[in-house]
């Protein structure tokens, strides 16, 4: 889970990471209350996208009449259509030096995978490209401790400024112990800044492992504070896997992998998909109704391709949910099924024993796509 | 034959007295695999339909010889359990959990590479099966069909997609494998097409991949310089949208890689014949062999 900048650097306070002092604001009024931050400052949209100083967004205020002016003007502001919701107003920083630095999992090595250059504050990817040596790379084997030297080796090979090396290893270490400790799926600090006020985290992108919300009293908050589309909610709290797409043919499937190939089989007979809707691993009847009612609640579908390959999902409770979601419903589309695997057998019983006009049982995933793009015309 | 697991692998189960573990724990069974052991803390003595229950991996190991590992304790637990079956020297660990953080999985992934000789299967996968012989996982054992294709796979579903293509059109199965879509699953790609090229009773090999990741490009790659078997391969994802990844880094890492084109088209190139559509699948092994 992607979080926002100010998420970010709350978790820093956590871990003991200096980054300018901020306040955050919600609505204009909020200034009112005062804080206690020194001029200048900086106004900065909190948007989950690139580029948001060139699109305006980002502002230095000397004094409190700028303040309020660059807060009106971004607040409400759509930059790549999204719309600015909460501003960080942070102490600005006298800015000596700019680094980068991120952590992450390098999936191929299966090792963690440290990230530095001297070349921070701009874009990395193209130093990245046009300067590899600019950016040095470090593994971190999981089941070993970070070793300092190793630290120590890779900012005197990056030519980060070594009058700074202890707290440039200080920061380091801490940034590391985030993303450990707090399951962090990414750490990205750019820039990382040697400040007149000592080494800052300037910036911050960081970016939550879900599977660990368990271990961590404040994911949930921290979920809860990230803006997501209403039908993604309502999906989400039933424990729903569902990404809205522009097409018109409901989807609902089992396991990532299938929904997906479903989604191609659709766009190979001429339709296309209106969502991408996941029931996940040993769904209940519940879970199949709460599918359907996510669909009810999206105006762009207009017929809906239930494909169901049961292992550990069993396809009788899949069609019991079928039937209590739907019995004596005049549906508003048809939908078509297939199931396959574990019980399909029971599964293609109970639907045939309880009849809808608008329910279609097919024997095979591409005659379902064919007849759930052809009920959508 | 068959790789990884046959009619002589005994099965303990790590988690045996919970829903999930017993039902597919006794569906094995019906299936003729050797469930030798289950495993839970604190229950030792006692039994699940006549399978006897111990409270470590290493006594059931003592007690029943059982060689392979099946994993369906729930994430909170499930690193500490899969390391006790490493430890305990276990040929195979599967571990069926969903939902397990990606530290625990890195670093489980390493301490096992590092001090054991333990294959690691998962997690969060369906398993694997040689038909005929043994079924440890949660695969609905009545699509498959004992036979020479090697089927592995990085999604579950899609994996019963495959096989049931192939069912369909009478081409059996040497094994069939979910390796599982996390972000450190234990034996990848490559690790499994080398057990298939290896494997006299496999002629022709099935490989699923989907859209993320690198994994397919590297199993390409090795397609390339090692394996002479035949290969068919389905990705899926064509027209999934482009996920949008937060900050540079994993831009860095994969580069143009993890499309499903950029997938596609290095398997072209590596000779393996790809398919459009799951649905395809088995017409295009009956074309290779």
């Amino acid at each position: 889970m992607d979080l926002f900048e100010y998420q970010g650097k709350s978790l820093y306070a956590n871990y003991d990471i200096a980054h300018p002092n901020s306040f955050l604001v919600n609505k204009i009024e909020d200034l009112e209350h005062g804080f206690n931050l020194n001029y200048p400052v900086v106004v900065k949209a909190q948007v989950q996208v690139g580029g948001r100083g060139k699109a305006g967004g980002i502002k230095l205020a000397t004094n409190n009449d700028e303040l309020i002016t660059h807060t009106n003007e971004i607040l409400g502001m759509d930059i790549k259509g999204h719309t600015v919701e909460k501003i960080l107003i942070e102490e600005a920083s006298d800015i000596k030096e700019e680094y980068y630095l991120s952590f992450t999992l390098d999936r191929s090595e299966k090792k963690y995978l440290m990230m530095l250059s001297a070349k921070g504050g701009m874009d990395i990817e193209a130093v990245a490209e046009e300067n590899p040596d600019d950016l040095t790379m470090i593994h971190i084997d999981p089941s070993k401790e970070l070793d300092e030297a190793v630290l120590i080796e890779a900012i005197t090979n990056s030519k980060l400024n070594l009058d700074y090396e202890s707290d440039l290893v200080a920061i380091i270490t801490r940034l590391f112990k985030l993303f450990i400790s707090g399951d962090c799926d990414l750490v990205e600090v750019n820039p990382l800044a040697i400040t007149s006020s000592g080494v800052m985290a300037l910036d911050s992108k960081v970016s939550l492992d879900m599977n660990a919300k368990y271990r961590h009293e404040d994911f949930d908050q921290i979920e809860k504070d990230i803006p997501i589309p209403p039908s993604e909610k309502s999906a989400k709290e039933k424990g729903l896997n569902f990404i809205k797409l522009d097409g018109s043919v409901g989807i609902i499937g089992n396991g990532a992998g299938l929904v997906m190939s479903t989604l191609d089989v659709v766009a190979e007979y001429g339709g296309s998909a209106a969502n991408f809707l996941d029931i996940g691993g040993g769904a209940k009847a519940e879970t199949v109704s709460a599918a359907l009612e996510v669909l009810e609640t999206d105006d762009s579908v207009s017929s809906v391709f239930i494909n169901i390959f049961g292992g550990i999902t069993r396809c009788d409770l899949v069609a019991q949910g079928i039937v209590e979601a739907t019995k004596g419903k005049d549906l508003k589309w048809p939908i078509v099924i297939r199931l396959d695997g574990t019980n399909a057998t029971e599964g293609l019983k109970i639907l045939r024993d309880n009849p809808n006009e608008k329910i279609i049982i097919t024997e095979t995933m591409n005659e379902a796509a064919e007849l759930s793009v052809k009920g959508n015309r | 034959m068959a790789i990884l697991i046959d009619e002589n692998s005994k099965v303990v189960v790590q988690g045996i007295t919970g829903r999930e573990g017993q039902f597919h724990a006794l569906r094995n069974r019906d299936y003729g695999t050797k469930i030798v052991a289950g495993t839970r803390p604190g229950k030792g003595g006692e039994q699940v339909e006549s399978i006897p229950i111990f409270n470590t991996v290493q006594e059931a190991i003592d007690e029943t010889g059982a060689n392979v590992a099946l994993t369906f304790v729930p994430p909170a637990f499930a690193k500490d359990a899969v390391l006790e079956a490493a430890y305990a020297d276990c040929q195979l660990i599967v571990c069926i959990t969903e939902g397990i953080p990606a530290k625990d999985e890195a670093e489980m992934y390493n301490l096992i590479k590092n001090n054991t000789k333990s294959k690691l299967l998962g997690p969060n996968c369906p398993g694997l099966i040689s038909p005929g012989k043994s079924n440890v996982g949660i695969m609905p054992h009545e699509i498959t069909l004992p036979g020479n294709v090697g089927v592995v796979s990085r999604s579950g579903t899609l994996t019963y997609q495959a096989v049931h293509e192939l069912t369909q059109l009478n081409i059996g199965q040497s094994t069939c494998i979910g390796i599982g879509g996390d972000p450190v699953p234990g034996m990848s790609f490559i690790d499994i097409l080398k057990e298939y090229q290896e494997d006299e009773e496999t002629n022709a090999i099935v490989m699923i991949g989907e859209i993320g990741g690198t994994a397919e490009e590297e199993a390409a790659e090795y397609i390339k310089n090692n394996i002479t078997k035949p290969v068919v391969s389905y990705i899926a994802g064509v027209t999934a949208p482009p996920g949008k990844k937060m900050g540079h880094a994993g831009a860095i890492v994969s580069g143009n890689k993890g499309t499903a084109k950029a997938k596609m088209e290095a398997l072209e190139e590596a000779g393996v014949l790809v398919v459009s559509n799951p649905t395809k699948i088995g017409k295009a092994v009956k074309e290779v062999i």
